[in-house]
């Protein structure tokens, strides 16, 4: 969100910005990761108890990719959170457009919505294991149950803010309710639903690690956790990167996708 | 005359916390057949209500709206909406907000493209047809509304302080546009404005309204040929139906409390 914001206002012209200026903040991206290394090695150099430095997370990583470790753990996490996350959004959407269309869903689903919202869904942990076991649906329900969360309240919210002169304008030219659904309030609400999907990727995958820790055999999460208790502090570094950089991807193709989409929209 | 749209005895009220609140009180209006008429009226008076009860966005309370004799149910494509605030899809061009009224009418690809071209054409759009209404000005925005209109052909045009955000040269330029249309097609307008100049510019009959509660305060027949120039707009007859208009918005007796 912040960084859609950020980009979104940037002061030059909206359309395309001067080629120069996006060269000038790639520099400075650059240069804010070297100084970020420099420290990190400073501080494993002037002994902060069992830090590993760059070069040794970068030899454990080296190494975890060639014995194939850190891509089964990587694609058994990311199967997790995409599985879960689709299911969330399939479901968000539709019930998010129930929600907002129809004031009676409204009355019906809130409630359970906003109560569910309130809890943190690593509070529903124990639970799914309880009653799901310790396979692969519990993990998996978390995550769904975080994305979804996160996306039905802010489709709803499209919905419910989509411009009634636009409503309006569509009946006056003879729109049936079905066409003013389809043709007006869905598209109107697409931004919405986006963002909505931005940030149920992020819960999604914030979730993952601790989801993870429910009796996993693999995973990015679960490899931390080994690595904890051999007291393999490269190992946790080297998840930590992975974890980052893959939710950085995920959320920049999500970016794109919005861009590409809701293109129309006025930036002011 | 042949009656177009019909107001009778219409009331509109809407509830408020332990009272209700008047927002047209027993208004009755004949518009004619071809008649191009404008309602002003100081904020409140209901201008606005009134006209969404024609176009069937609103209901009265009690009376009734009668278009061609029949009551109105619900909006129609037989009538067209101009309203102040644009209302362009923004997630479509030009050409596809035009032709969003026609694909409803089912008709061929074709004739579609044809109308749309010809309604776009005719505002001075063609060349943004394909561009997003985010890269058109306010008064081109504007343009392509009223082109939408237009492109389902209706019999009566309402406009709801259509030319209201705009900047004054834009528009004169439209209002100009506006009238050159209407006397080629006639159609029936009720266009609604809180300005006076342009209530006595465009129409042949002037409905000035009053508020709280919302009522029909004085009709002025402007007797200015068509088509109007700017010429006339300086002289004295312009002048004297102007002044009567604005002195009839502006110095109104307030209303008697309902008892």
């Amino acid at each position: 969100m912040t960084q859609l914001t950020a980009l979104g206002k940037s002061p030059a012209q909206p359309a395309r910005r001067a080629p120069s200026r996006s060269r000038r903040a790639v520099a400075l991206n650059l240069v804010a990761v070297v100084i970020g290394l420099v420290v990190w090695t400073a501080l494993a150099t002037v002994g902060v108890q069992g830090l590993p430095g760059p070069l040794e997370v970068a030899a454990k990583a080296g190494e975890l990719i060639a014995d194939g470790t850190l891509l089964t753990d990587a694609l058994a996490s990311l199967r997790r959170v995409l599985v879960g996350f689709l299911l969330g959004t399939l479901l968000a959407v539709p019930v998010g457009f129930l929600m907002g269309w129809y004031a009676t869903a409204r009355g019906l689903l809130e409630p359970y919505v906003q109560f569910f919202r309130t809890i943190p869904p690593l509070a529903i942990i124990p639970l799914a294991i309880v009653l799901m076991g310790i396979g692969e649906v519990p993990k998996v329900f978390v995550i769904f149950l975080a994305a979804f969360l996160s996306s039905v309240v802010s489709t709803f919210q499209g919905v419910v803010d989509v411009d009634r002169t636009l409503i309006n304008a569509a009946r006056v030219l003879g729109a049936s309710d079905r066409t003013i659904f389809l043709k007006v309030v869905v598209p109107a609400s697409t931004p919405f639903i986006l963002v909505g999907m931005r940030v149920g990727l992020g819960s999604a995958w914030g979730t993952l690690v601790a989801a993870e820790l429910i009796a996993a055999q693999e995973g990015l999460g679960f490899r931390m956790q080994q690595a904890q208790l051999y007291y393999d502090l490269s190992t946790i570094f080297v998840g930590l990167i992975a974890i980052g950089v893959l939710g950085l991807l995920m959320d920049r193709l999500l970016l794109l996708a919005e861009r590409r989409l809701t293109n129309w929209q006025e930036r002011r | 005359m042949n009656v177009k749209i019909s107001f009778r005895d219409v009331v509109k009220t809407y509830p408020l916390k332990d009272d209700t609140f008047t927002a047209l009180d027993h208004v009755s209006l004949d518009i004619a057949d071809r008649e191009f008429v404008t309602v002003v009226g100081p904020s409140g008076c209901g201008k606005s209500t009134l006209m969404s009860m024609a176009a069937g966005l609103v209901e009265p309370t009690s009376g009734e709206v009668l278009v061609d004799g029949s009551p109105v149910d619900g909006p129609g494509p037989d009538r067209g909406v101009i309203f102040q605030q644009y209302a362009l899809f923004p997630w479509l061009t030009v050409r596809k907000n035009v032709e969003f009224g026609l694909k409803l009418m089912d008709l061929p690809a074709e004739e579609r493209r044809r109308r749309a071209q010809r309604a776009i054409e005719l505002v001075g759009l063609a060349d943004f047809a394909d561009a997003l209404p985010k890269m058109l000005s306010g008064g081109m925005k504007q343009r392509c509304a009223i082109a939408r209109a237009y492109a389902v052909d209706p019999q009566v045009l309402l406009m709801d302080e259509p030319f209201g955000a705009l900047d004054a040269l834009t528009r004169v330029q439209l209002q100009d546009q506006l009238l050159d249309t209407w006397s080629k097609d006639q159609r029936t307008v009720m266009f609604i404005t809180h300005d006076v100049d342009e209530a006595v510019y465009l129409a042949s009959r002037v409905i000035v309204m009053a508020a709280r509660p919302g009522r029909l305060h004085k009709v002025v027949d402007v007797d200015l040929p068509y088509p109007r120039t700017e010429e006339m707009r300086l002289s004295p007859e312009f002048g004297r139906i102007r002044n009567e208009v604005w002195h009839a918005v502006y110095h109104q007796a307030p209303a008697v409390p309902a008892a």
